[in-house]
């Protein structure tokens, strides 16, 4: 009696802990070398050295990518990083080749937000610029600026609101131009005496060149021209230019 | 007694292999005993679109020493995201605090203070390009070996320090030791540089920074 509760309790107790069920694998990619040998590295890095050597026709899984890297385990349990120029021809289990993930010009074409940081020169002053940026089409775009300007007198905040106009989206680097309008927020700095913090509207038109340079990357030039309309009785004239980095998604 | 017994033990084993389909297999070989009635020409194909995790960026802290020109050596902690553009290059956006001590002018004298506590606090934000120079292995032990890179990086950002915000150059070189594939210890050494004119005359003043880590590939 006490026996036939106790099998019944392990019983349960087996089933209840899921040894029932069938095991459970994470799913990773899994494909076929189809390139004479691939080299193992023992790292995401040209200088890590190759331990292991996967031939052709041997089964692979793709454990996770880090830049051009991919991690990768064997049939046999080896577990090392390979470039992905030696995965470019591998197979899927069913013998087509296999389409490596992966961003590219076209997706560059076809991008639609991006943000960036640009430092540049701020009429004499140290600008250091952050966007964010939606494309409307593949030539125009919005885009949201918030630049930080240290200068030796004074230090000034800038927010702006601009329309793009890229002149050629499907060239890898392409001219554009640019038109909009802002606020800018100046205060002097502390060493300084009896000057007040002001805020002023601006308008600003420019051109510049962007290169699409590998992956998500993106780099910038532009050269800008801000009227500032200030309380004083001429205009403010400020020449701008910056270049920087940006990324899409 | 045994027998009742005996019987609910099967029952229960009747009732578990239906909840948990281990006789699936059987059934559904029955059912496919007859061959259907139209064979299909076209076969669907199954588009597979690959899911890689891609682990690009890293987010971290630290916590080091700085030392800030005229105001003493001060601890500092400070937090980083970087994101991995190449094997060799990535792009890092780092942000640092200290609060720095009294000069010696302010200790000798006794009394003259430069600075409010407020103003004595130390910021920084700093946009950087590094490069991996030196990627390789690093032994620990007879037996271990960890992968490390060492960088060179350099960046632009902005340092809130005695009441003003200054445009500030950084320049400096590291050590990343990788214990795991998505665990990094980084040990850095950084110099901020920027102008400050607040004795006086305009000077540059150079503020060196040495702290150590730990971030998270992601």
């Amino acid at each position: 009696m006490r026996l036939t509760l106790l099998v019944l309790l392990c019983q349960l107790a087996f089933c209840a802990t899921g040894l029932c069920d069938e095991p459970e694998h994470e799913q990773y990619r899994e494909v076929v070398v189809d390139d004479p040998y691939i080299e193992m590295h023992t790292g995401p890095g040209r200088g890590y050295p190759i331990f292991y050597v996967g031939e052709r026709g041997e089964q692979i899984a793709l454990l996770k990518r880090r830049t051009e890297w991919f991690k990768i385990r064997t049939e046999r349990g080896k577990e090392g990083w390979v470039h992905q120029t030696q995965l470019r021809t591998t197979l899927n289990l069913d013998g087509d080749p296999f389409d490596l993930p992966g961003l590219g010009v076209e997706d560059y074409a076809l991008r639609r937000w991006e943000v960036g940081v640009l430092y540049g020169d701020f009429g004499g002053a140290n600008a250091i610029s952050t966007y964010g940026s939606y494309s409307f089409t593949p030539n125009l775009s919005g885009e949201v600026w918030v630049t930080q300007v240290i200068g030796r007198f004074s230090d000034s905040t800038a927010a702006n609101v601009n329309i793009v106009h890229v002149m050629y989206p499907e060239w890898r680097a392409s001219p554009y131009f640019t038109l909009g309008a802002g606020e800018i927020h100046t205060s002097p700095k502390a060493t300084l005496v009896s000057t007040i913090d002001r805020t002023d509207s601006t308008a600003h038109a420019g051109f510049g060149v962007r290169t699409y340079l590998t992956r998500r990357f993106v780099f910038r030039a532009e050269y800008k021209t801000h009227v500032v309309f200030t309380s004083r009785d001429d205009n403010e004239e400020i020449r701008e230019w910056k270049a920087g980095f940006s990324f899409f998604f | 007694m045994e027998s009742r017994f005996l019987l609910l033990l099967l029952a229960q084993a009747a009732v578990l292999v239906g909840l948990t389909g281990c006789g699936r297999d059987k059934l559904v070989a029955e059912d496919n005993g007859q061959p259907p009635v139209i064979e299909p020409d076209v076969e669907r194909r199954e588009i597979e679109t690959a899911k890689i995790d891609t682990e690009d960026f890293e987010v971290g802290i630290f916590a080091g020493e700085i030392s800030v020109e005229d105001f003493g050596v001060n601890s500092m902690v400070g937090a980083q995201f970087a994101y991995h553009i190449t094997e060799g290059f990535f792009v890092e956006a780092s942000v640092g605090r200290a609060d720095t001590q009294l000069t010696s002018f302010e200790r000798l004298s006794g009394a003259a203070q430069l600075l409010t506590d407020s103003e004595r606090e130390y910021s920084y934000y700093d946009l950087s390009v590094g490069y991996n120079i030196f990627p390789g292995e690093s032994f620990v032990g007879k037996d271990r070996s960890l992968n490390s890179a060492t960088y060179l990086i350099g960046g632009v950002g902005k340092t809130t320090f005695a009441g003003d915000d200054r445009f500030t150059v950084s320049l400096g070189m590291g050590i990343r030791l990788m214990p795991l594939d998505w665990l990094a210890v980084h040990s850095d050494i950084r110099d901020h540089v920027f102008d400050i004119d607040l004795l006086g005359e305009e000077k540059t003043s150079h503020n060196i920074e040495a702290h150590v880590g730990v971030t998270f590939f992601f």
